[in-house]
């Protein structure tokens, strides 16, 4: 069976089929003088149902973490919510439901507007509603409501859906998986699954029809494949799969904390690309020895109007902070016609790849940009930013960027305000022209950063998003690979340095020639960071430069290619 | 009663977490407290009510307060929204 796949890993065990008994609401009229006995029963079951949650909020804490436990502080708020507590009591005084029904019918009433809702995020609050509605039924009745806490053999949990309720009081150590028929991406089971990191596909529809418990089963959550009964060669074939991934799941993890460094010691940075302050616990955990680029359009979009300074300020201090010491090279606003950001007049442009955008713009925003540099400066005190600007065509722009951001130092330290005399500021090396005269743009900055997928695309003249031509986008085109080459050596001769961020750093193929080529500096994706670390510890810098030296003597890319991966595959 | 409009400044908006931390501090006055947004007025002691409003980043609403402490939950209110982060 294929369903959503919400959360990677192999699990291969017996299947547990959870399902809560259906309920049968005995749905009677009342008198009108059983209305107040009939709301007190209400209110004594919403005193249990809150103490219940408690308990059950306090143990997920402790077993599972803050965000676990917050669940069910949320959970306790709908208890008495004035919305639910409107309509459950409606229903009595009005309608003369007795308790049960009364809770039913506002619990469907509730979680069906939600479902209407088209933020996927809303709609899955109907199942806290549910949830928590359930419960006060199953406190009405007095039986005791059932949750995986009594599971204690490995199993794999099939059920219709899992609710923050059921997850809570199971013993993770036991639970190897979920398969389910409702659920998304981004539902309480899918995010508990990668929490856990257990496999986990969703969305089966009716595998709770098809699955019985004690059935053997295989789930695949990669490829949101679910193997019922599987045969002894589909087992064979997935447990060997299974002790690969996790086999190499584990070597990686012993490379957390050793550094990118080759056979013959050739030292290289390992950094993360992040978009939000959010971004740095990926980044930590999976070993980032620095933000290599820090995007700041996130802040400037989905808004009506500029972020202030101080906004600014405490965004960018939230990542200096977080990152504790290790360098943050934030981007200065990269926006153009190509994003809608309303209040800032980007007229719709025939060609806003080619327009006004990034630092172009920047210029001529003076004040933005200088608010923008301010609050960076000014976040540097908390920990080690670089400055970088995008999209440099001109050596003018970084001279006229460089001269307004001495007028935010000088105004800061006019006002006293603290921040690194000693920041560092670089340009990001994504046209033709700055790769070109790359040798001229290093004396008036601290760093480059090339930027492959603009850098390929201003290069090659392609369009990705073209269809017909998409395949000419190769940033293993000689011409390209010509450029970083020339840029991390102009870098060099000058005693400075050269980073990369974009997808092209993390490729196994790239990998060696930007290393052979003496790339400082690769920043990527967090979670390739200990695959690339891994395949650099494993070459040396002799080999590595011999690589690169080969493919500028080849005029192909397809040839390029071929020749790099014979490397990258071992 | 009072009145203020506020904006929705944090990238998550009136979601998740601040959702339900609104609702503590709005149930802590005995005021009522509405949010408004010319489509929906919400009781905004109502997790559900605010979640239905959807506010995101950007989005303008109206605070509304009536009671005695209406004064100061208006202030506590407007001030958790400006000063949200996440």
């Amino acid at each position: 069976m294929n369903g959503i796949a919400a959360s990677q890993g192999i699990a291969i065990a017996k299947a547990y089929v959870y399902e809560k008994v259906a309920f049968i609401i005995d749905e009677k009229l009342i008198q009108e003088a059983d209305i107040s006995s009939t709301l007190e029963r209400i209110e004594a079951a919403k005193e249990m149902t809150k103490e219940q949650l408690k308990a059950i909020g306090e143990k997920a804490r402790a077993s599972m973490g803050e965000e676990e436990g917050k669940i069910f502080e949320t959970h306790m708020m709908l208890v008495e919510d004035p919305i639910i507590e409107q309509r459950i009591s409606e229903h009595v005084t009005r309608d003369l439901k007795n308790a049960e029904a009364a809770v039913q019918l506002a619990m469907t009433e509730i979680s069906e507007m939600f479902l209407m809702i088209e933020d996927p995020y809303l709609r899955e609050r109907s199942a806290d509603v549910v949830d928590v509605c359930t419960r006060m039924m199953y406190n009405l009745a007095n039986i005791e409501m059932p949750d995986l806490s009594h599971i204690s053999e490995e199993v794999i949990i099939i059920a219709n859906d899992l609710t923050p309720s059921d997850t809570a009081q199971m013993n993770p150590k036991y639970i190897k998986g979920f398969a389910t028929n409702a659920g998304g991406k981004t539902s309480h089971s899918a995010i508990m699954a990668r929490t856990l990191e257990i496999p986990a596909v969703l969305g089966l529809k009716n595998i709770t029809e098809a699955v019985e418990t004690g059935d053997w089963l295989i789930i695949n959550g990669a490829a949101g494949e679910v193997i019922l009964n599987p045969n002894e060669v589909e087992i064979e074939t997935y447990k060997a799969l299974q002790s690969q991934l996790e086999g190499h799941k584990k070597e990686l993890q012993k490379l957390l904390n050793e550094p990118a460094i080759t056979k013959d010691g050739h030292l290289v940075e390992l950094s993360a690309n992040i978009g939000t302050p959010k971004d740095i616990e990926s980044a930590l955990k999976h070993g980032a020895e620095g933000i290599g680029l820090f995007r700041t359009e996130f802040l400037y979009m989905d808004r009506n109007s500029l972020p202030t300074e101080s906004e600014q300020f405490e965004y960018y201090k939230e990542v200096a902070e977080g990152m504790k010491g290790r360098p943050v090279i934030v981007r200065t606003l990269d926006i153009g016609g190509d994003k809608s950001v309303p209040y800032l007049d980007i007229e719709e442009e025939l060609n806003p790849f080619l327009g006004w955008r990034a630092i172009r713009m920047c210029l001529d925003k003076v004040s933005l940009f200088k608010t923008q540099l301010k609050a960076i400066l000014r976040a540097s005190y908390y920990g080690k930013l670089r400055i970088m600007y995008p999209m440099i065509t001109h050596i003018e722009q970084v001279r006229q960027a460089n001269d307004i951001l001495e007028q935010a130092k000088a105004e800061l330290r006019e006002q006293q305000i603290p921040f690194d005399e000693a920041i560092e500021v670089g340009i990001m090396i994504e046209t033709p022209a700055a790769a070109v005269i790359a040798d001229l743009l290093i004396k008036e900055v601290d760093f480059f950063s090339i930027g492959t997928n603009d850098l390929t695309q201003y290069t090659l003249a392609v369009d990705r998003g073209n269809e017909k031509i998409a395949k000419l986008y190769n940033s293993f085109h000689p011409g390209v690979l010509r450029l970083i080459k020339q840029v991390i050596q102009a870098s060099h001769k000058a005693g400075k340095w050269t980073g990369m961020c974009g997808e092209f750093a993390s490729d196994p193929k790239a990998v060696i020639v930007l290393l052979g080529m003496g790339l400082d500096e690769f920043s990527m994706s967090a979670s390739s960071i200990l695959e690339v670390k891994e395949m650099i510890r494993k070459l040396t810098f002799s080999q590595a430069a011999e690589i690169a030296e080969a493919v500028t003597n080849k005029v192909e890319v397809e040839a390029i290619e071929n020749y790099l991966a014979r490397f990258a595959g071992k | 009663m009072k009145k203020m409009t506020v904006e929705i400044v944090n990238p998550t908006g009136l979601h998740a977490r601040p959702a339900s931390d609104f609702v503590k501090r709005a149930i802590a006055f005995k005021s009522d407290v509405f949010l408004e947004n010319g489509i929906k007025r919400m009781n905004a002691k109502s997790i559900l009510g605010i979640l239905a409003m959807g506010l995101s980043q950007g989005s303008q609403v109206d605070i509304i307060t009536d009671g005695e402490d209406e004064e100061e939950a208006l202030e506590a209110l407007i001030s958790y929204i400006t000063n949200l982060k996440d």
